[in-house]
């Protein structure tokens, strides 16, 4: 039995599913000869660490009921730099501004020599290369499934099911909430204003709805996409974006006259004529890209296998954690 | 002359007789019709292949009189005389001039807005349009679809286009 030891930075929605999944997976995970024992976990309130293995459930609970996972003054950061551990699992908040707590977090960790997986795209839409080059540099893994399409898989999809192929475009809806705000519009005909305030009561939309109705968030997404499978080094900066803020219920019937529904479709394509934009579009009713509710789905068109098509939930705690999961079980088979 | 033409029918009772008339009244005489039942256009249309022979009168006058008529001529004799292209406009299309954004287009002699469709809720709020343009090739498509857009963002106008469809 090979035993891996990871820590979980930020104990939110996705932190949190990480350890259930964790825990829910035991078995499974023991039948691949692995033993996974999470050594630290921590958020704003501090750190709980211990080397024998966090009990899982104590600490979700402790969480609930306290606010904080934290047993000790330790930070993320003493938890990084001087536990000892192989996988940092950092599922902090995304923050396009400057990367951070993330970007640190994953720089610390490559310099102690561990591996990083995360759900967190800030640091990655900011600064691919910089992560990249320092992975690189002292030969650790770099796994970033979750931080596009939560759980629908697509960046190990492209790189190692697609392994072969050349990655002609893709494109697709990589935001739920979006992707929701426009279909309810669609269906009940109400205006965006209606619907948004219906998304913030259910939890699809946030207080403050920008980083998603505005389309920073599959910008971000579709740099991810750009500089991991089509190594375009690009950044935020270079995307083309336009929301779905100016969508009216009256364009969305006129669009469905003519058979089609309109959809906030990241595009990203390398080559003469490279193109990396978000703008809603027209899209044929029957067409693959055509799906409903919270869902994501992306289109990938290959030089060998073709129009290769995926979808599913974009978002969500157990959702994100699968893959998470399966970046973490990636690299415990490669590497450690 | 033997003519072939390709239509594109609403799902509406009565609209195969309505599309004969004008090609009966021309004087022409009507060799087979075939009414594609089962193959729907994206928008629910019905192609129909009508193959007339004729004498007298019109090609021209013919189309005129479908396309009043608010029926898609899509061929004639498989040349395709329309690559077309719908989009949809929002903002404050009327305010803005719809007509001059049109006349931009139509002026350019290659290319046409066959159709356009205004939905207004209230004054002083964005209205939406969609705009059919049709051209005789798809460069020619191309380049009036940039010459909405550039029309389009000189007056704030969000225009949303379709996405590629694969062949
Ligand atoms: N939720 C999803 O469905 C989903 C899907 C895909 C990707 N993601 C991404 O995954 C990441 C986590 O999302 P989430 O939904 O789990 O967010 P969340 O519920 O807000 O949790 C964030 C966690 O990070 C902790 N944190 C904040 N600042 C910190 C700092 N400076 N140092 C250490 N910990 C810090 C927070 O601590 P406190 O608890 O003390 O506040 C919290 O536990 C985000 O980057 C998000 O974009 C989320």
């Amino acid at each position: 039995m090979k035993t891996v030891k990871l820590s979980i930075i930020g104990f939110g929605a996705v932190g949190q599913g990480v350890a259930r999944a964790i825990l829910q997976k035991k078995d499974y995970l023991a039948d691949m000869d692995i033993n996974l024992v999470v050594v630290a976990i921590s958020d704003r309130g501090g750190a709980c660490v211990e080397p024998d293995g966090v009990d899982l459930e104590a600490a979700i609970g402790r969480k609930k009921e306290t606010g904080s996972v934290a047993t000790s003054d330790l930070t993320s950061l003493d938890v990084i730099k001087d536990i000892d551990h192989n996988i940092v699992v950092d599922a902090t908040p995304t923050n396009i501004e400057d990367g951070e707590p993330g970007l640190t977090y994953m720089l610390e960790a490559f310099r102690h020599s561990r591996h990083v997986v995360t759900s967190n795209k800030g640091p990655l839409a900011l600064k691919y290369n910089l992560l990249c080059e320092e992975a690189k540099k002292s030969d650790l893994q770099f796994r970033f499934e979750a931080t596009v399409g939560g759980a629908m898989p697509i960046l190990n999809l492209a790189r190692e099911a697609l392994a072969g192929n050349r990655i002609i475009s893709i494109e697709g809806i990589l935001n739920g909430t979006c992707n929701y705000i426009l279909s309810r519009m669609t269906e009940e005909g109400l205006s965006y204003k209606q619907v948004l305030g219906e998304a913030q009561e259910l939890g699809i939309a946030e207080t403050d709805p920008s980083y998603d109705v505005e389309g920073i968030d599959t910008a971000c997404k579709l740099v991810i996409l750009a500089n991991s499978i089509f190594g375009m080094n690009v950044t935020y900066d270079d995307v083309d974006v336009t929301g779905i803020t100016k969508i009216t219920p009256e364009s969305l019937l006129l669009a469905g006259a003519e058979g089609m529904v309109i959809k906030l479709i990241g595009e990203v394509r390398n080559g003469d004529n490279a193109i990396i934009k978000v703008v809603p579009k027209l899209v044929p009713k029957n067409h693959p890209l055509a799906v409903g509710g919270t869902l994501n789905v992306a289109l990938l068109r290959t030089d060998l296998a073709g129009p290769i098509c995926v979808k599913g939930k974009g978002a969500g705690s157990m959702e994100t954690a699968s893959a998470v999961l399966s970046d973490i079980i990636a690299i415990c088979k490669n590497e450690c | 002359m033997i003519v072939s033409m390709d239509l594109e029918l609403k799902d509406v009772p009565g609209q195969l007789v309505r599309a004969l008339i004008p090609v009966s009244e021309s004087g022409a005489n009507i060799m087979s019709v075939i009414h594609h039942h089962d193959q729907r256009t994206p928008s629910g249309a019905i192609p129909v292949q009508v193959v007339f022979q004729l004498t007298s009168g019109r090609l021209d006058e013919i189309i005129d009189n479908l396309e009043r008529n608010d029926m898609r001529v899509v061929s004639v004799n498989k040349k395709y005389r329309l690559e077309s292209v719908t989009l949809i406009l929002i903002g404050h299309i009327v305010h803005s001039g719809m007509g001059d954004t049109i006349d931009q287009i139509d002026s350019t002699g290659f290319a046409e807005v066959v159709n356009v469709s205004i939905s207004m809720p209230a004054i002083d709020e964005p209205s939406s349009a969609s705009v059919v343009i049709s051209a005789s090739d798809k460069t020619e498509l191309t380049k009036a679809v940039d010459i909405l857009k550039r029309v389009a963002a000189e007056k704030d106008l969000l225009v949303i286009e379709p996405i590629e469809i694969d062949s």
